[in-house]
């Protein structure tokens, strides 16, 4: 796997993800994503991102353009502090929440990308990682 | 004594002869997509390539800087003919025909000294199959890039969304409805409903050969990202199998408008849409003609 | 007899601002006694799971204040990554455009509204 731009962002406060999903817009434009795959990409990383304000009061996050036998994607590591989840495959359940949402946000976001990843440490933090070709598979 | 690569390379004239010998022989060989100019040149390519590489005394690993233009070229040849169209045994026979022409002349060379000559070609064999492998392995790669490409086109070019009536639109599904095409058609169908801003949408599954849950899944959300539209979609085209499954497999329908033909569904939609389709009554007209 | 209300949300929201629409937004429901309200999201590039819930909250609040909602004008791109993350907007009408949604909710309430002219309030889209 070759990575071929990168780029970190820090995800402090709520204002700052419309800049956040700005700029994973402009990594999809870049590598000619098409707008149905770049909004799956983008509303994944909405609700992750999401996640790491409410659970761990915020975290980084890195972009990256990569290249994998011949196919070009975006690969999204989500990094936080906080107090990292428990149970793995409960929190990844549709409809599952700790908080008073409606519990999609883990589930449906691996649901709109090819690669899901997630490896937590209670006490440590939680680190996510996503990868979404350009042509979506 | 001679080198098995200073033997070679003072005979390359003759290996490449009867190479080409061997290569026309065969009756396979496709003349029609290549010349024997282009053939001979290719062939010339190669068997530099080959000895230069050879008289460094490599003859195990073809994955070395030396015989990088040799894998080059050949991987470029197989490439190639995938594309053009030659069979397996055409592709490969290249390389082999090679082995046996090197192997003709060694035997020629080396009368005298048997020994020698099992272990040259012990050497060679081993070097020349594997490059034989890498030409499959390269001409299967090409075939799929082939196959790759043909799957995108024909899902690009089978999910016509079809304007049946103002404000109806028509899908026909033609083939086994997977996650990647279900993708295309709900693309190109929510584009046409904003285009022409039709209200209803028809999806007809007389094409649809079988239906499983995971195809009835497609076909839901399908449904859903339509309404979410604002739109209506109207499944036709349910043969009885496909209903038996259906209900067989326990798969919940009762939320989607579903009809057996698509004329049925068209039905539907004019009334959905207050619109009434009569005959005219056009004997009276005859009548007064006369 | 109550109007209609429209919002146009011309950019991407964040969760506040989502959350201070909805508020703004059945407060002025409750109002101006709207029976209708249409939320034309046109603009709107993402709909995640937390925008997904407001315009579901607002639909779910608006029909006991006895009035419906219309989300109107979702891309197509969205509405396909809505269906993908398990979102269909249950108890939500949808329409394709304005003039459509307008119909819809005039069919709704066809029967126990009497038509006069069709009057509107346009709010605007909320950056505070």
């Amino acid at each position: 796997m070759i990575v071929m731009t990168k780029d970190t962002m820090e995800i402090v406060r709520e204002q700052d993800v419309v800049p956040f999903r700005n700029r994973v817009r402009e990594f999809g434009t870049r590598i000619g994503m098409s707008l149905v795959n770049q909004t799956k990409l983008i509303t994944a990383a909405s609700e992750l991102v999401r996640n790491m304000l409410k659970y761990a009061s915020g975290g980084r996050v890195i972009l990256e353009v990569i290249s994998h036998n011949a196919k070009t994607g975006i690969r999204l590591t989500f990094q936080d502090e906080g107090p990292g989840i428990a149970d793995i495959a409960m929190a990844m359940r549709d409809g599952f929440s700790t908080g008073r949402s409606l519990g999609l946000g883990l589930p449906g976001a691996k649901r709109l990308v090819n690669e899901f990843d997630l490896k937590s440490n209670p006490g440590v933090g939680t680190t996510v990682t996503v990868i979404h070709w350009k042509h979506g598979r | 004594m001679n080198t098995t690569a200073q033997v070679l390379e003072k005979n390359k004239e003759r290996i490449l002869e009867k190479w080409m010998q061997n290569q026309l022989s065969d009756a396979a060989l496709r003349d029609d997509l290549m010349t024997n100019d282009e053939l001979q040149r290719q062939s010339r390519e190669m068997l530099d390539g080959l000895l230069r590489a050879v008289s460094k005394g490599n003859y195990d690993n073809i994955y070395d800087t030396e015989f990088e233009q040799v894998t080059d070229t050949l991987r470029d040849i197989s490439i190639t003919r995938a594309r053009q169209g030659f069979s397996p045994r055409e592709t490969g026979a290249y390389v082999l025909s090679l082995k046996q022409a090197v192997i003709e002349v060694l035997v020629e060379q080396r009368k005298d000294d048997t020994s020698m000559l099992y272990q040259e070609i012990m050497q060679l064999n081993n070097l020349l199959d594997n490059l034989s492998i890498l030409t499959f392995e390269t001409f299967i790669k090409g075939r799929e890039e082939v196959i790759l490409r043909q799957t995108d086109e024909i899902s690009e070019i089978s999910t016509p969304v079809i304007r049946v009536w103002d404000g109806i639109l028509a899908l026909p599904i033609i083939g086994t409805l997977d996650s990647a095409r279900t993708q295309v058609v709900m693309e190109n169908l929510l584009q046409e409903i904003v285009n022409t801003g039709s209200n209803i949408a028809i999806l007809d599954i007389s094409g649809v050969p079988a239906v499983d849950s995971l195809v009835a899944q497609h076909l839901i959300k399908t449904v859903s990202a339509t309404r979410l539209m604002g739109a209506e979609c109207i499944i036709s085209g349910i043969r009885a199998e496909i209903a038996q499954t259906i209900v067989h497999l326990g798969i919940d329908l009762s939320n989607i408008k579903t009809k057996a033909s698509l004329a049925s569904a068209l039905h539907l939609a004019f009334s959905m849409t207050n619109l009434e389709v009569r005959r005219t009554e056009r004997n009276k007209g005859l009548k007064l003609m006369r | 007899m109550g109007p209609f209300l429209l919002v146009t949300i011309q950019i991407d929201l964040y969760d506040r601002l989502a959350l201070t629409l909805e508020n703004d937004l059945i407060n002025m429901v409750s109002q101006t006694g709207a029976r209708g309200v249409l939320i034309d999201i046109s603009a709107v590039s993402i709909v995640d799971s937390f925008m997904g819930r407001i315009l579901g909250n607002i639909a779910s609040m608006s029909r006991i204040m006895d009035a419906e909602t219309v989300v109107v004008g979702m891309q197509p791109a969205v509405a396909i990554t809505l269906v993908e993350l398990g979102l269909t907007l249950q108890g939500v009408y949808t329409a394709l455009n304005v003039e459509k949604g307008m119909e819809l909710l005039n069919t709704k309430l066809g029967d126990n509204l009497e038509l006069d002219d069709d009057e509107e309030e346009d709010q605007d889209d909320r950056n505070d």
